[in-house]
């Protein structure tokens, strides 16, 4: 009788959802004719795709209780068995280099530009991994720190010609400066608390920008940011796109290297443990705000580079760039790929940032989609596509004991 | 309206600008802000500061009473809450227009509408909780927190995509009254509609959680989960009718806003929940009384912000309120500060 | 001798309710002291009070870790510097790292007595590299002294729960205190465990130094364990003294002991 249980909880869940969509998905009213216009086709089509969705919902839900009633475990999934297999990672790491370093000789600036872009969005990605991802702090305003860097290097450049190479550094350690000042006092909040005020502090930022036009000229931007120079050398723009794609590439190889580092280190695994638990970690004599500020300046650091990169690669900064919903996009490819796990990071930022702009069509369905993605990772995969493993170590006493 | 469709400055990502319409939509509430002469002008120009502002604090009062609540039980941010007061907006506009073209008549509309967006909200609110949030119940916090924030992206982008992403026009459902004429000028009719509606709304909810049976449950839920569930309290229906009543005030207030206001959005939710969650936190969030409390100081020292410094600046001033509070009063004016039991 | 710590007229309350009542307390180098009380009597809070977690409303915690005489306050301190301070304590309601392994849950402990900045971890350099290989070092041994060696690599979670008990305070150990704070460390083992446990915080003391301050209810355990206990109800203290004396205390009996102490003892 289960199969005629199943049968009934999905026609009601079909029917509960076309009830929930009808004012909004059926009806829509034409204010300047005067006319409603019926789309029962969209009630079809939430009826017929709930009651399946319904079916696959209740069956996921329960395969996720029946594995959380075995132990937990840390399960190493073909991904990661791949990533530590020496046979399998080096070759492939050997690969993926070699793509990059062709990828702008075989493909269109155009690509080359959107790789750009989608690189940026790995780095930024990576860098808030280490605010979420490591220490376990959620950061809804980390695109200020972003949109510091952008501006830092935008304005430094127009007001006193400073170039990219000293911005790049400049910008990672204003932005950083920036981290700790609004980091200081709000890490002693609680978690959600945290999330807010990062927020608001995002909104502030934005809202300074757009308002104060002295200082930052306002809604209508700053234009003509050079781009990166090559040792002084005039390039074409093509070279230049190549040559800020090398860039890109060498600081996401550098942000790896770091984020691994850290990882695997005394700090990081203070993080881990932050996250775990805060007060036991306290009473292991961990200072609590001194290393969140530490995640916090770091993650900040990052996000300054990458704003740097990116008003260098558009030439062009207006505070519409900055917006929450960059954060959340941020975030959501973090939480997409996995959070503390580079691997996954990378996979997600490129995952979400390129299939949109290869899927034009899907171009309006990009944030419904990052909505979705947030809610059912967290639901049915907290861990993200390619979960962070953690370290072990190998002791040879350990086969006597 | 003032809404365009301008592309991202980096070429390859087009995607809506929504800062574009980011004050348009807030509670703005007319000052006349002419000439001021003399005393009486100023009284009079304080005095519509003043009700302009507990006008506002009264809305934000009802939108923050769902956070508030959600967060007593579940310790929760609702992220999409005001998504919630968004639809019901929505909503009751999408059935007074189709109710009006079938040339009923006002009081009829208004009614109906009025209903129709408490149960759609309400129903939203529930579905909500059993997705996004109940498989969650058991997981770390940060988890329930990144599932609210993409539902209230989902939710947006649903009424964006089903919708439009243009502001409606909204019907002004509240009529000036004739005998409130000659206080008019000071507050307005649909201004006292607001709020005598929050008050009452205020008395009903106090009634619920004081006096009933599901209000007791809901107090006890919020102090001790396990302790309730023990004691043979249903707490998953406690918690869905957290959610319900939550949705059905966000709603009101949504109804309310709108008809003041003259239009709506899909984004309309987002920001004045935010400002509600400020409210909430200001007035110490998980306390019914501290949520209108903080709202209506929020409303206040917003309205004379912008009445008599710079409306420029006006959101950076809530959230910089936000912060400083959290700073310096974490628990909020009547929020208990309590040790965190180890 | 003095004593290594001392508390003097503690006083904590929760808006009104007083959880601890001007309470007095000292243990003395190398001393086994249990405090013990009926349910909800304010031991953990006491506990929390010493070690940070909570601010005292009033009165004085004094340490002085050589028995020196040279006393220092640490009512004020932030629980992380009463840790380095050479305070070390587990929790009743397990609180491990459940996400990290055995070893990295003892690596933490170790984190109080090292020093590995950002730039150390991003360079790694000879010294930094020497520090990491002396926390995998230390941290192993002291899961093989505590025997939970075979669970090195195991998350901590999936432990048994009298292993868990004991990563607890393998933990603390890692932070070298002079004093271990054990919250009911026997909670919930099994009359064999419990024996094991017995034995192996005799071993902390005589071996390793270590003065224990033990919170716990299974009385057979106190009694065998300890050289002084403390005896409170409703945050008063209402005896103290030898196991002896505690046993004979018509005030102790009639308020919690009773019985039990018959029985078990
Ligand atoms: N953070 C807090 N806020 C309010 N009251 C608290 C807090 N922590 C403890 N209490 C109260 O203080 C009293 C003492 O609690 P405590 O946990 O110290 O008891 P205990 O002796 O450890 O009991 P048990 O043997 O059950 O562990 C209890 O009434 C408890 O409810
Ligand atoms: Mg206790």
């Amino acid at each position: 009788m289960t199969v005629k249980n199943e049968l009934i909880k999905s026609i009601l869940a079909s029917i509960w959802f076309m009830f929930l969509t009808f004012p909004i998905m059926v009806i829509k009213v034409n204010t300047v004719t005067d006319t409603v216009e019926w789309r029962w086709y969209n009630m079809a089509v939430v009826g017929i795709g709930s009651f399946f969705i319904s079916m696959l919902w209740r069956y996921l839900i329960r395969k996720k209780e029946e594995g959380s009633k075995k132990e937990k475990k840390d399960t190493v999934g073909p991904v990661q068995r791949i990533l530590q297999d020496k046979k399998y990672f080096l070759p492939g790491i050997g690969a993926a280099l070699l793509f990059t370093i062709f990828f702008p000789h075989i493909f269109s600036m155009y690509q080359t530009n959107i790789m750009i872009s989608a690189l940026i969005y790995v780095m930024l990605g990576l860098g808030l991994n280490i605010v979420i991802g490591l220490a376990g702090l959620l950061d809804l305003g980390y695109v200020a720190f972003f949109a510091v860097g952008a501006y830092s290097y935008a304005l430094l450049n127009l007001h006193y010609g400073v170039t990219f190479w000293i911005a790049l550094p400049l910008g990672g350690l204003i932005a950083a400066f920036f981290g700790i000042i609004l980091g200081y006092p709000v890490l002693r909040l609680r978690g959600d608390y945290l999330a807010i005020v990062t927020l608001g502090f995002g909104e502030i930022i934005r809202l300074v920008l757009e308002n104060w036009n002295e200082f930052s000229f306002g809604p209508s931007g700053i234009a003509n940011i050079p781009k990166p120079g090559f040792f002084g050398f005039e390039l074409s723009l093509q070279a230049t796109t190549t040559f800020t794609f090398y860039i890109i590439v060498l600081l996401v190889l550098f942000t790896i290297f770091v984020i691994n580092r850290l990882q695997n280190s005394r700090i990081g695994r203070a993080w881990s443990a932050l996250k775990d638990d805060e007060v036991a970690c306290q009473a292991m004599g961990i200072d609590k705000a001194k290393t969140k500020l530490r995640a916090f300046a770091l993650g900040a650091t990052w996000a300054g580079m990458g704003g740097v990169v990116f008003a260098a690669k558009t030439t062009f900064i207006n505070p519409a760039s900055f917006t929450i919903w960059e954060s959340v996009i941020i975030l959501c490819t973090v939480v997409l790929g996995g959070m503390g796990s580079i691997a996954g990071v990378m996979c997600g930022a490129l995952l979400l940032i390129l299939l949109p702009e290869y899927l034009r069509d899907f171009g309006e369905f990009r944030m419904i989609t990052f909505g979705t993605v947030l809610v059912l990772m967290m639901v049915f995969r907290p861990g993200g596509i390619i979960e962070n493993v953690r370290n072990t170590y190998k002791f040879e006493k350990s086969s006597q004991s | 309206m003032d809404f365009h469709i301008t592309y991202m400055a980096d070429d390859s990502h087009n995607r809506r600008d929504e800062s574009r319409f980011k004050n348009i939509y807030l509670l703005r509430l007319s000052y006349k802000t002419g000439s001021r002469t003399g005393l009486n002008m100023d009284l009079e120009y304080f005095s519509q500061l003043f009700f302009g502002g507990l006008t506002r604090g009264s809305i934000y009062a009802l939108i923050a009473l769902g956070y508030t609540m959600v967060y007593g039980i579940i310790e929760l941010i609702n992220f999409a809450h005001g998504e919630i007061y968004m639809i019901g907006a929505f909503t009751a506009l999408i059935v007074s227009s189709v109710l009006t073209l079938f040339g009923m008549p006002v009081l009829a509309v208004v009614v109906l509408a009025g209903m129709a967006a408490v149960v759609y909200s309400c129903s939203y609110g529930y579905t909500m909780e059993k997705i996004a949030y109940k498989p969650l119940r058991n997981a770390p916090r940060l988890s329930a927190l990144i599932s609210a924030i993409g539902m209230s992206l989902f939710l947006q982008n649903y009424v964006l995509l089903a919708q439009t992403s243009d502001f409606l026009p909204f019907p002004s459902l509240i009529p000036d009254f004739e005998f409130w004429e000659p206080y008019a000028h000071i507050l307005t009719s649909p201004e006292l509609v607001i709020l005598i509606t929050t008050v009452v709304v205020m008395i009903l909810l106090t009634f619920l959680i004081k006096f009933t049976k599901i209000g007791k449950a809901m107090r006890a839920t919020s102090q001790d989960k396990m302790m309730a569930s023990l004691l043979g309290i249903n707490v998953d229906r406690v918690i869905s009718v957290t959610f319900v009543v939550g949705s059905a005030t966000a709603a009101i207030g949504g109804i309310l806003i709108a008809s003041h206001i003259g239009q709506i959005n899909f984004y309309m939710g987002f920001i004045a929940g935010i400002k509600a969650f400020v409210a909430a936190v200001l007035g110490g969030i998980g306390s019914i009384p501290g949520a209108v409390l903080g709202s209506l100081v929020l409303g206040w020292t917003e309205s004379f912000f912008t009445g008599y410094i710079s409306s420029d600046y006006e959101d950076v001033f809530a959230f910089l309120f936000l912060v400083l509070i959290l700073i310096f009063r974490p628990s909020g004016i009547l929020g208990r500060s309590q040790a965190q039991k180890v | 001798m003095k004593p290594i710590l001392e508390v003097k007229n503690m006083t904590m309350d929760f808006g009104g309710l007083r959880a601890i009542d001007n309470l007095d307390l000292f243990i003395d180098k190398g001393e086994i002291v249990a405090l013990i009380g009926p349910n909800g009597a304010g031991k953990t809070t006491f506990f929390n009070c010493i070690t940070g977690i909570y601010t005292p409303t009033s009165g004085d915690v004094f340490i002085d870790p050589d028995g020196d005489g040279k006393k220092e306050r640490i009512n004020n301190l932030k629980p992380n510097l009463v840790t380095r301070r050479g305070l070390a304590r587990t929790f009743q309601n397990i609180r491990l790292f459940s996400s990290m392994t055995v070893l990295e849950n003892v690596m933490i402990g170790c984190h109080a007595v090292t020093k590995a900045g950002i730039l150390g971890a991003i360079f790694r350099g000879p010294s930094t590299k020497a520090e990491e290989n002396l926390i995998v070092e230390k941290s192993y041994n002291i899961l093989e002294k505590i025997g939970l060696a075979k669970y090195v690599n195991e998350l901590a979670v999936n432990l048994p729960y009298g292993a868990q008990r004991r990563l607890e305070i393998a933990r603390a150990m890692a932070t070298e205190p002079f004093l271990l704070l054990l919250d009911e460390p026997a909670a919930g083992m099994n009359p064999q465990e419990t024996l094991e446990l017995d034995a192996l915080i005799m071993k902390l003391r005589d071996n390793e130094g270590i003065s224990i301050l033990l919170i716990e209810h299974d009385m057979k355990l106190v009694m065998s364990l300890s050289e002084r206990i403390y005896v409170v109800d409703y945050g008063k203290k209402i005896g103290e003294g030898t196991p002896e004396d505690i046993r004979s205390n018509p005030v102790v009996i009639k308020a919690y002991l009773g019985e039990e102490i018959e029985e078990d003892a």
